[in-house]
């Protein structure tokens, strides 16, 4: 394989802010990702994720703050200027032009002699595994396909970074699922550093070393996909990584990281995860799959069940407690609507926020 | 199914399910008064051209192909249409790359639009005065000091040429504008980060892609220039130098009254534009034809 | 869209913004021309005119009966509208509800009326008129004028059209509406603004339609534009303010009824329209 990834040692984001007139859109992001490293950007629509990727393709200029490859200042370079490969959305594909020339485009914009982009191209389209295919037009081909091509254009011209905005959004779920083992495999073989935008957590927590997650232009977590599915920093990165539960009480004793939340009569215990001070509001956030139905005399939530759907091997419940908070949770029966229950979870899968801000 | 099953279902059922039905039926009033009003006067008119006042079948075509003061007006018509057409993509495509560009696009649009509604007329009118020797625009030119005598603008080519650039860009324009809008800008977005500047965009990816719109846009204008009549008469020299074909079918018809002789020049008009049409959106065969999207979306 | 900062594309647009400026500038000078002229007592060889004065108005609406040809062009005009809304838009509505053998052919027949420039297909069909005694009177003004605008509402229709969920009309359907029902509450009301734009359209076109006009038109059966071509044509008979001002009247008639029709409409909508 010849494909190579560019050396950097470092892209640096620093205090990088966007304003869509009075709309910020993107508020001090500072931020340093080291060459080879997959970073998935995730967050709800409206986050900032695809500014930030924008701002780094230079496709939009930031109103604020610079971007730094090493020691050189990049922000002020025009998108042709970069050089980073960048698979778009819709694919962006060249409709009028063969697979072959799509993916040699960047490699003629560079000037590349004829006889060394047919070789390239070539080994580029092994690689996405589409021979056979390059004499075809994008039209002609399929949605996975499609996606390949766009792959292969950015990552031909052997780019520092790759930048990768939703690429799997507009997939069917099987496709997903197989183009998101591709995405990491031709990751794992060149090793180019890539910047990933999704909203799917699950995609980001399977294909990143280290996941960023935005909320409102701004950066709430840096970390590994284990700490992010495990220790979420902040009560709103614990419901978008999938802790639904989220239920308000007191806190009632903080110790070496332990915190208990007295909720009605019940004291849960669980992890802190920010700091606490016993007496003040908190939050303990559990994921549904953590939380089952306890005998009635044991501490837990106390709820009434409002419906059961049959899940193969489990049931999935919801109920609602006293004060109108949702509850979800697995049960191995059946519930019927109405019925009381008791909501428990393993201290170690309960985790304790203070008070939302 | 056997031809006995058809057979049984009713009629009624058999045209609906190809699409035939009492709703069908709304278009039948359009397409009898188009049967009647344009293709009935056309056919009328190609029999009518070879029924000559005197001579035999093919009398009109023979005189026309041979008096030059007949012939000469495909040539002279071609002479202003083409390049008339020609600057009119040449002004209105740069025009509509900046439009594109604007976010505001409305007000803009609307004055370009403007000299559509004002018509032929109008605009030959309107440059009677303002192209004339005492007009403002050569009392500018001779202001700044960029001419010593006023330019003769008018009643020669160059008053119908303009007339015809002026009332035939706006078309174009549009045209071309909605043939721009039409082209995803990621592609544009997706060239720019694979290393293409402004002019290897423009040159690799915007231009392939609006070359098929930009030919049914010249066939569209080119058909426009070469039925010129009111500013053919009004502001160049009807009988010398803009002399079309359109003056020509006119005097026919309304001055000798021979209308056998005015439908053969009808028809001449119509088989040259028929053909320009046909040679340009043959060689439109050659480009790339699909959607200017950049995928599935 | 990337944005630049380089010197050459700066270049470039300053090129491009020069460009529209003179075009622009050049065409409302001319506009102004007219305007200025229409108001003057006289006007040689200097920048403005010597006075201003109204009274070519009310010259030109004597002198050319501009009573009797506004009277006559609105007459014309709104019957040409009303008919190709009657004809046009049943038509746009079965083409774009049903797919059926020869509809392409059908398509082809409303197109090239559009295609076909007015003065070619005008001067066969001005002949069929006077031979059958239509030409000469406002019906052959109006029969003309039609023939462009019925496929013009129809191609402005089908899109508008086909964008309305069948859907809607199941659920009228089912819920008890007859066709006619269905017609005046459900379709009517989602196709007014659709109809009104295109009508608004076919008015402007029609004012504004020379040729076909000029080829039918008899003398009580002129429009405006047709009576300002024999005014400009027969110029050194009449004062030239007169005939601007005429001019300026007709101008006023039709830019109206753009600005109009362009608070409904955007212009590049309706050519990407009409150009499927």
């Amino acid at each position: 394989m010849t494909i190579n990834a560019a050396s950097f040692s470092e892209l640096r984001l620093d205090r990088l802010s966007r304003d869509f007139g009075t709309h910020n859109a993107l508020k001090d992001v500072s931020l340093t990702i080291k060459q080879g490293e997959f970073i998935a950007l995730l967050g709800p629509s409206g986050c900032g994720k695809s500014t930030t990727l924008n701002l780094i393709a230079g496709l939009l200029p930031a109103t604020g703050g610079g971007i730094w490859l090493d020691d050189k200042r990049i922000d002020p370079l025009r998108p042709e200027e970069r050089g980073f490969g960048m698979v778009f959305q819709n694919y962006a594909l060249f409709p009028h032009m063969s697979v072959n020339k799509n993916i040699g485009f960047g490699l003629k914009m560079r000037g590349v002699p004829r006889a060394e982009i047919d070789k390239r191209v070539a080994e580029a389209a092994a690689l996405v595994r589409l021979q056979g295919q390059t004499e075809k037009l994008p039209g002609q081909l399929s949605g996975g396909q499609q996606q390949r091509v766009a792959i292969a254009r950015a990552i031909v011209v052997e780019p520092p970074l790759v930048l990768m905005d939703e690429p799997l959004s507009n997939l069917d779920a099987k496709l997903r699922l197989e183009m998101r083992a591709e995405i990491r495999r031709i990751h794992n073989t060149l090793g180019a550093t890539t910047i990933y935008v999704t909203h799917d957590q699950e995609e980001a927590l399977s294909l990143a070393d280290r996941i960023v997650v935005l909320r409102d232009g701004q950066v709430r977590q840096v970390g590994s996909p284990e700490d992010l599915f495990l220790r979420p920093d902040h009560l709103d990165v614990a419901e978008f990584m999938g802790f639904r539960n989220k239920v308000k009480g007191k806190v009632a004793s903080v110790a070496d990281g332990k915190a208990s939340v007295a909720v009605g009569d019940a004291e849960i215990s669980g992890r802190a995860r920010e700091a606490l001070s016993a007496g003040a509001e908190g939050f303990i956030a559990i994921r549904p799959e953590d939380l089952h139905p306890v005998a009635g005399s044991q501490p837990g939530l106390k709820a009434q069940v409002v419906s059961t759907e049959f899940r193969g091997r489990e049931f999935v419940g919801f109920a609602r407690m006293a004060d109108g908070t949702d509850l979800s949770f697995l049960a191995h029966d059946k519930l019927s609507p109405g019925e009381a229950v008791t909501l428990a979870a393993e201290a170690d899968r309960v985790l304790v926020y203070g008070a939302v801000a | 199914m056997s031809s006995a099953d058809l057979s049984s279902i009713p009629l009624k059922q058999r045209l609906a399910a190809r699409g035939y039905d009492g709703l069908t039926l709304l278009c039948l009033p359009a397409i009898l008064f188009l049967l009647a009003l344009f293709i009935y006067p056309f056919l009328y008119g190609l029999v009518l051209s070879f029924e000559p006042k005197q001579g035999g079948i093919f009398a009109n075509y023979q005189r026309f192909f041979s008096d030059s003061f007949l012939y000469g007006t495909i040539g002279t018509t071609l002479w202003l249409a083409l390049p008339v057409t020609i600057a009119t993509l040449v002004l209105a495509i740069p025009i509509a790359f900046r439009v594109r560009l604007m976010k505001n696009q409305r007000l803009l649009t609307t004055i370009l639009v403007v000299p559509i509604t004002l018509g032929t007329v109008l605009v030959a009118e309107g440059l009677l005065n303002y192209l004339g020797p005492q007009g403002w625009f050569n009392r500018t030119l001779m202001t700044f000091g960029i001419i010593s005598s006023p330019v003769k603008l008018l009643h020669n080519y160059w008053g119908v040429m303009l007339s015809l650039v002026i009332t035939g860009f706006p078309f174009t324009f549009l045209l071309t504008l909605s043939y721009l809008s039409g082209i995803d800008p990621a592609l544009e977005q997706a060239g720019a980060t694979l290393g293409a500047g402004p002019w290897d965009r423009f040159k690799h990816i915007l231009l392939p892609l609006l070359l098929p719109g930009l030919a049914i846009t010249f066939c569209l204008s080119f058909v426009q220039a070469f039925s010129v009549f009111p500013s053919a008469v009004l502001l160049g020299a009807p009988s010398g130098p803009t002399r079309v074909i359109s003056i020509a079918a006119y005097q026919a018809a309304f001055e000798e009254y021979d209308y056998s002789m005015a439908s053969a020049v009808a028809m001449i008009m119509g088989v040259v534009q028929l053909t320009i049409v046909v040679l340009v959106l043959g060689v439109r065969g050659l480009f790339y034809r699909g959607p200017a999207g950049g995928g599935k979306g | 869209m990337v944005k630049d900062t380089r010197l050459s594309t700066k270049l470039w647009a300053a090129a491009n913004w020069a460009l529209i400026g003179f075009f622009v500038v050049n065409l409302l000078a001319m506009i102004a021309t007219v305007v200025v002229s229409s108001f003057s007592t006289r006007w040689l060889g200097t920048w403005l005119p010597a006075g201003w004065t109204t009274r070519w108005y009310s010259a030109a609406w004597a002198e050319f009966q501009l009573y009797d040809v506004l009277f006559v062009t609105f007459q014309i005009a709104f019957l040409v509208v009303f008919l190709s809304g009657l004809i046009g838009v049943p038509a746009a509505y079965a083409l774009a509800r049903r797919d059926f053998p020869g509809k392409k052919l059908i398509m082809l027949l409303f197109l090239l009326p559009l295609l076909v420039p007015p003065i070619t297909f005008g001067i066969p069909l001005a002949t069929v008129l006077y031979q059958t005694g239509f030409a000469g009177s406002m019906s052959g003004v109006v029969l003309a004028n039609l023939v462009p605008t019925v496929p013009f509402v129809i191609l402005v229709m089908i899109p508008f059209i086909e964008q309305i969920d069948t859907k809607i009309e199941s659920a009228a359907r089912v819920f008890g509406a007859n066709t006619f029902q269905l017609f005046i509450h459900v379709l009517l009301p989602l196709l007014a603004p659709g109809i009104l734009a295109a009508l608004l359209l076919v008015l402007v076109r029609t004012l504004a339609m020379f040729e076909l006009t000029f080829l039918t038109a008899g003398p009580t059966s002129q429009t405006l534009v047709v009576a300002l071509y024999y005014a400009v044509f027969a110029a050194g008979v009449r004062a030239v303010q007169s005939i601007d001002a005429m001019a300026v009247i007709y101008m006023a008639t039709t830019l109206i009824w753009l600005v109009i029709a362009l608070r409904f409409v955007n212009p590049t909508q309706i050519v990407a329209r009409a150009k499927k």
